[in-house]
């Protein structure tokens, strides 16, 4: 366990633009937004336009997130020698939530900020993206590792979880409205911390499922 | 005793030759029963249920859309169970049923929202409201859609087969969580902007119509189902000895 934490670890700090290029995409598309459409500014559609960008950015990220290994062959030797392949599967989507919603948790806010949400919702954002991201990674991992064998399989992975991700948003960007409005974020944060969990049940064992069915389509 | 025999049942359940044998009398079953039905259904509900006292004649249009809606999502629900069997059992027969359950389900399910947006053209004054069902159903039609994709995307028939098992499974496993966060977002966005996506209670000369298209859709999918599923078989078992035998036989009457 500790040495697979290990070695994703030290992956992840060499190939930094895994963790500053879903940052980027995020800020750029922010500012895109608010050019093309300048009204949306300090308005209710700020929240639901940050959340959508999370969005997007997380679906970038994903399409990567076994492609290296399944390429070199490391993911085969992962799962044929690791004691638990459940675990090998768990860790590479801790990392991945690492180098994506985690990194959301800080940067998000500060959207916030751009898009004029006020600053007594940072917190809230902050909070939402915590609760909120692991979902996408988890769910997001299903489809990516069905995908990973694909040459183009980018479109592929978001009709798969894209329809997925709904939930999330919905409340996501429902916690985020609900801190604005001042009422209480309460269900909110059940309820995202309720889908958290249940991806948390499903996706390793369908991610582990999906990542057989590619490594025998090689 | 009963075990072995289950046993024994649950086996051959498995075997594609054995389900086109047993199933040659049901398509005429489902077929027939889906004519009648739907004709029966048909007939009552335009001709002789008594107009909304709201809605008019318009509301007739529920004995389409009301069975769409419910078969596009017993299909997809149907796909998830069958894609379970086969991940657990390795049976061969369920990816012949995915196949078959997922052209007809994207199909009623464009239905459902087609019919369901012609309804809505005067009874809410628009082509599209994002209604909490609407999107759901939506939803539901981007979920298939996703599956269709994967299936393009995968040419082992095999692998093809359990990828799309997986697939199914984790949608059917999410169904629920989207529809109650869609439902739940609708009322908190737009509460109460029109009454009527509440069920109004029907007299029954109104429901028993629509009961009777339920059951006629649920044919009709059993009928198309069986229908695709047996040629699936014909198809993927071409080169066996029974299903020349089963042409030769056929050609003969």
């Amino acid at each position: 366990m500790s040495s697979l934490l290990r070695r994703e670890w030290q992956v992840a700090l060499r190939a930094k633009g895994a963790i500053i290029n879903p940052v980027a995409f995020l800020l750029l598309s922010t500012t895109l937004f608010v050019i093309a459409a300048p009204d949306t500014v300090s308005s209710d559609a700020a929240a639901g336009i940050l959340w959508t960008l999370v969005l997007l950015t997380q679906l970038l990220a994903l399409d990567a997130m076994y492609r290296r290994d399944f390429d070199s062959g490391v993911l085969e030797q992962t799962l044929v020698s690791a004691q638990v392949p459940f675990v090998a599967v768990l860790t590479r989507i801790f990392m991945q939530w690492l180098s994506t919603g985690f990194i959301m948790v800080a940067v998000g806010p500060a959207l916030g900020i751009l898009l004029g949400l006020p600053a007594e919702a940072t917190p809230a954002i902050a909070l939402a993206m915590l609760l909120g991201t692991p979902a996408l990674s988890l769910l997001g991992s299903i489809g990516a590792s069905v995908t990973v064998g694909f040459s183009r399989g980018g479109v592929i992975l978001a009709l798969l979880v894209m329809p997925l991700f709904l939930p999330t948003l919905i409340f996501g960007a429902g916690l985020v409205a609900a801190a604005e409005a001042g009422s209480s974020v309460m269900p909110q944060v059940y309820a995202l911390s309720l889908i958290s969990l249940v991806a948390l049940a499903i996706a390793p064992f369908a991610t582990l499922a999906g990542l057989k069915i590619s490594l025998e389509m090689q | 005793m009963l075990s072995a025999s289950l046993k024994r049942l649950w086996h051959k359940l498995g075997s594609p030759r054995w389900f086109f044998a047993l199933t040659e009398s049901w398509v005429k079953v489902a077929g027939w029963s889906a004519l009648v039905l739907l004709v029966w259904g048909t007939i009552w509900g335009l001709g002789f249920a008594p107009a909304d006292y709201q809605q008019g004649n318009s509301f007739r249009i529920m004995y389409v859309h009301v069975p769409a809606a419910m078969l596009a999502q017993s299909l997809y629900i149907g796909m998830g169970v069958a894609g379970f069997i086969g991940l657990v059992w390795r049976m061969k027969l369920t990816d012949v049923a995915i196949s078959a359950c997922l052209p007809l389900g994207m199909v009623i399910t464009a239905l459902a929202l087609f019919s369901g947006s012609v309804w809505g053209r005067p009874t809410w004054g628009s082509w599209w409201e994002w209604d909490g069902r609407t999107v759901s159903t939506l939803v539901l039609f981007f979920l298939y859609v996703g599956i269709y994709a994967l299936r393009e995307a995968i040419a082992d028939q095999e692998l093809r087969a359990r990828a799309s098992a997986l697939i199914a499974m984790v949608g059917t496993i999410n169904i629920p969580i989207i529809k109650y966060s869609v439902e739940w977002w609708n009322t908190l966005h737009q509460p109460a902007s029109f009454g009527l996506t509440q069920k109004p209670a029907m007299p029954s000369e109104m429901w028993l119509p629509l009961l009777v298209m339920v059951l006629g859709f649920y044919a009709f999918a059993g009928f198309i189902v069986l229908v695709r599923m047996r040629t699936e078989i014909l198809n993927r078992e071409l080169g066996a000895r029974w299903v020349r035998d089963w042409v030769q036989v056929r050609s003969e009457r």
